[in-house]
């Protein structure tokens, strides 16, 4: 059934009147290639000044693989302990307590005003000493950062669907609440779970005041250490973890898009329902 | 953290469970209130984390920002935190992040709408998403350095631009307000590419086509279908970028070495400076009126959502 | 030569800082004692305050290597040659050196000792301005501890009790490209000239960074103010920025090899370990105008992790091969005049350094905290 409807709702661009599409096709390009240059100039400029050997220093420093992977475990259980805390708390209050969402969202907005070094100072004056001596005691505070991100995105998500109906179609069929959210609402939600995984992601692996406050070596506090022994590398370390960190989000999206199309197919109702929305 | 397991469970039998119509008033009363924390239980386990995970340091701001250093009570930190260079500093803050804020927030929408009408699943879209993501976090030294050696006095840009247009940019504009604005772009843009990008999931093509086969131009289109649909989700967004500017510090201190009096850059002196030993709490002061600022920014926002959903309607 | 200068000169400091000190650490020290007797054996390394009350030093070295490790916070490797010296101290003695949140500032290091007590992560030493060794000394922070050289630190460049001493230091100076910079700058008063516009930075924000907060009082001096009066060096930058010429980034290696700050006023000793390498025929002159000079402290945690390793490090720096290592980084070690007297100085070291015309006068912490406070009003109105 999905593939005979698919093209009716979701046409190809282009396809019926050429003139206004044009236009359209237009326009995101002169967007896209003005946003281009400014991301990507600057970009040149650094590397430009950073020269190729300067990479080479900053690869051969010791530390760089137990490093970067304390920050890519620390990424993983701060994005599980987001997802698990942020969605079922969004959704839930979504659908049966809608009057507490703008103080849902003035919460979650509170923690990207506080300078992290308060909510690091905080943590670390009354966290037990038990936790203080791990250093996964960053992704629980790290949560907290990505809260305003996780929200947002999840909330927009929603926005974005009609939630009411979806989980009354899918409760009227027998499932339970928990089916109803991992095998309806959350395929609905894959561009949101996206957004929030990548910047909570990205957020983890670029985090620096905290980790060092706390006297962890993490993948940036890593690259603070090492990259000092010139300017060249300095400027090569700053550019070295953009990179990182991109190949790092585009495996974790690579892999995200492949399962969510794997449950697309399994899953007869959120075909339906991902169709309908895709539209 | 085990209370993150337990969140979907108080879910199902909450809420939407008929009340028996016969039930006496003390009953009632009692159903009502057992009623009420069943519905209330779904949020438990955010609430506790976040008590955890914020209201403890956010009360540790309040208590320090009237405390002297001896530990007794006292006013001076705010008063000290609300007169002359730090009540400028507010204002330069909020003149900058609202600046920083609504620029971004259109061009964010731009891209992102640019990138929806895309093909879903295309290469362009993971792209930009993951690239967003990398930028959205960037900042600091490192960001600022992009941009001294870009379009700095001497940087590469401003080389070209000066061959083009001699006597128009030569690099020392990048230090001031408008240049921060310029500069934190960088990753307020991304950050509302990604905020933005599931809320536009709102708008079905088949919305937009019903309108267009009705002869709707793009105008009345956005009017009454698009910009209702997607405003409040805007809105929300651009709240957060105007958090997220306001906050911002280390990118703007490298770029200006506090010759532009903004208050995040002044907390930075007070809680983790090498000159002003001992004043910490004048800090957290300083922290304290962010949130109020942020408080009020979130009191705008809702009063605005009210009266733009009703002139939409 | 030139370091007896800085140290005759820090003859100058009020008594008003080791008054205070005094009066915090007294009851540090009766805490120390107390917590001595009751040890169970007669050497407690976590309170001898001396190298004889250690056991001596075959008995502090054994006892050091024991506990293995030595944990320091904010040492970057390029600077004042702190690389060089915890090399050569692991080299020596076998202790592995763990350096946490190397690019963190002083009020950081207050902050971790505070948050890490009782915890093997714990920092044992700390290199802090002198602000900061003064508020650890109120809070109870350090344990008391003097090195065998002690009698060659200047009286007035240390705690009587022990609680914290001036390690090394330097001048504010202007380091130059002479590639960019045709015209070499001997005043900071020739900064204002039009030939230098849009190349001349600080090394960050006055009112955080102690650097260039430093430079505003060097400006002061040079511009009728005194260590009493401030309010010149802001006018001078307000100045510099008027007729273009201050470019108000942080300045660092990386901005002057980029070309976008040519000259940087900072400390000389960190324009020659951190720029001088990057920047081929870098130049580094103390102002004609300005002699401004100040020291960094060393102190013993009280709740250091490894606190006999914290003591044999405290000896490493100051002896003379300690000392010798922070002139080689081009920083003046506080014991340089007992060097030079008996002769163990680093010759070529000590001749590299850049020569002072004027006698610098060390500001007291009463100047200091004065001029502090009109900075942080002030300074953004350069802008």
């Amino acid at each position: 059934m999905a593939p005979v409807t698919r093209p009716v709702i979701n046409p190809v661009p282009g396809a019926r009147r050429s003139f206004p599409l044009f236009k359209a096709g237009l326009w995101r390009w002169v967007i896209l290639i003005v946003a281009g240059m400014y991301f990507l100039l600057p970009l040149y400029a650094a590397i430009r000044f950073a020269g190729i050997k300067a990479y080479g220093d900053l690869i051969g420093a010791s530390g760089f693989t137990s490093a970067l992977w304390l920050s890519v475990r620390l990424a993983i259980i701060t994005t599980l302990i987001t997802l698990a805390l942020m969605l079922p708390t969004t959704v839930y209050v979504h659908l049966k307590l809608p009057g507490l969402r703008r103080l849902l969202e003035s919460l979650t907005i509170l923690p990207i005003v506080i300078p992290p070094v308060v909510l690091a100072t905080g943590l670390l004056q009354v966290a037990p000493a038990s936790l203080k001596n791990t250093p996964y005691i960053l992704a629980l505070e790290y949560v907290v950062l990505a809260m305003p991100f996780a929200y947002r995105t999840i909330d927009a998500g929603l926005r974005a669907l009609d939630l009411k109906t979806i989980t009354e179609a899918s409760s009227s069929l027998g499932a339970g609440w928990t089916r109803t959210l991992t095998q309806v609402v959350l395929p609905n939600l894959t561009t949101a779970l996206l957004a929030a995984t990548v910047l909570t992601v990205a957020m983890v692996l670029g985090e620096y005041t905290i980790s060092s406050l706390a006297l962890y070596t993490t993948f940036p506090v890593w690259l603070v250490t090492n990259d000092q022994s010139s300017a060249t590398v300095t400027v090569a370390g700053s550019v070295f973890a953009l990179f990182i960190t991109w190949l790092v989000l585009l495996i974790i999206t690579v892999a995200g898009t492949r399962r969510g199309r794997r449950t697309g197919r399994q899953v007869s109702l959120f075909t339906v329902a991902r169709q309908d929305n895709r539209g | 953290m085990d209370q993150t397991a337990t969140a979907p469970e108080p879910v199902t039998g909450s809420g939407a469970g008929p009340v028996p119509a016969d039930q006496a008033g003390t009953a009632s009363t009692v159903t009502e209130v057992v009623r009420w924390l069943r519905r209330v239980a779904g949020v438990v386990p955010f609430a506790a984390y976040l008590a955890l995970g914020m209201l403890i340091p956010m009360i540790a701001v309040i208590i320090g920002a009237f405390r002297a250093d001896n530990g007794s009570f006292t006013l001076s930190n705010v008063k000290m935190a609300t007169h002359g260079v730090y009540l400028h500093g507010y204002w330069e803050s909020i003149s900058l992040s609202i600046w920083a804020s609504v620029l971004p927030a259109i061009f964010g929408l731009l891209i992102a709408y640019a990138i929806f009408t895309a093909k879903r699943g295309s290469v362009l879209r993971q792209l930009v998403i993951t690239t967003s993501g990398v930028f959205a976090n960037f900042g600091g030294v490192p960001l600022a350095f992009l941009f001294i050696a870009s379009l700095g006095s001497g940087g590469l840009l401003t080389g070209w631009i000066q061959d083009i247009f001699p006597h128009s940019w030569d690099g020392s504009q990048l230090y001031t307000l408008s240049g921060i604005v310029l500069v934190y772009m960088y990753f307020q843009v991304p950050l509302m590419v990604l905020v933005i990008l599931p809320g536009l999931e709102g708008l079905r093509t088949s919305w937009r086509e019903a309108a267009e086969n009705l002869g709707a131009t793009s105008l009345q289109y956005w009017r009454h279908v698009g910009g209702p649909v997607l405003l409040p989700t805007f809105m929300g967004c651009l709240l957060l970028l105007f958090g997220s500017s306001l906050s911002a510090y280390a990118t703007a201190e490298a770029m200006t070495s506090g010759t532009i009096a903004l208050t995040s850059i002044q907390i930075g002196t007070f809680i983790n400076g090498n000159v002003l030993a001992g004043e910490v709490n004048v800090g957290k002061a300083l922290s304290l009126g962010l949130v109020l600022i942020i408080a009020v920014a979130m009191a705008f926002y809702v009063i605005l959502q009210r009266r733009a959903s009703r002139w939409l309607r | 030569m030139r370091a007896r200068h800085v140290i005759a000169a820090g003859a100058a400091v009020t008594a008003s800082v080791l008054m205070t000190a005094a009066c915090a650490s007294s009851s540090s020290s009766t805490a120390a004692s107390s917590a001595g007797t009751s040890g169970s054996s007669s050497i407690n390394d976590a309170t001898c305050a001396s190298l004889s009350a250690c056991g001596g030093m075959n008995a502090l070295v054994a006892a050091a290597k024991k506990e293995g490790h030595l944990n320091v916070i904010t040492l970057p490797d390029n600077w004042a040659n702190y690389g060089t010296i915890m090399k050569d101290f692991t080299a020596k003695y076998g202790i592995a050196i763990n350096d946490e949140n190397p690019d963190g500032s002083s009020q950081d290091e207050l902050n971790a000792i505070a948050q890490t007590k009782g915890q093997s992560r714990a920092p044992d030493v700390v290199d802090v301005g002198t602000a900061f060794a003064v508020k650890g000394d109120q809070s109870g922070d350090w344990a008391p501890y003097k090195v065998a050289t002690w009698a060659n630190i200047p009286a007035d460049a240390k705690d009587t009790n022990g609680d914290w001493y001036a390690d090394y230091g330097g001048y504010i100076a202007i380091g130059y490209n002479p590639a960019k910079v045709k015209v070499a700058p001997t005043s900071l008063k020739s900064l204002l000239n039009p030939m230098y516009k849009n190349q001349v930075a600080i090394n960050g924000n006055p009112t955080e960074a102690s650097a260039a907060f430093s430079a505003v009082y060097a400006a002061a001096l040079a511009n009728g103010g005194s260590l009493s009066n401030i309010a010149p060096g802001i006018s001078f930058f307000k100045q510099l920025h008027q007729v273009g010429n201050f470019v108000p980034v942080t300045g660092s290696a990386t901005t002057v090899q980029s070309g976008q700050t040519p000259i940087l006023v900072w400390w000389d000793y960190l324009l020659a370990s951190e720029v001088t390498p990057d920047v081929p025929g870098f130049k580094i002159v103390i102002p004609s105008d300005a002699s401004y000079a100040a020291y960094y402290d060393q102190a013993v945690s009280k709740y250091a992790a490894n606190p006999a390793a914290a003591r044999l490090w405290e000896e490493y720096l100051y002896s003379s091969t300690g000392q010798n290592l922070w002139l080689e980084g081009e920083a003046r070690p506080i014991e340089l005049q007992s060097l030079i007297s008996a002769g163990t100085v680093n010759q070529a070291a000590n001749a590299a350094l850049p020569p002072v015309t004027n006698q610098a006068t060390l500001a007291t912490t009463a100047q200091q905290s004065a001029a502090e406070a009109i900075v942080a009003q002030q300074w953004s109105s350069v802008g």
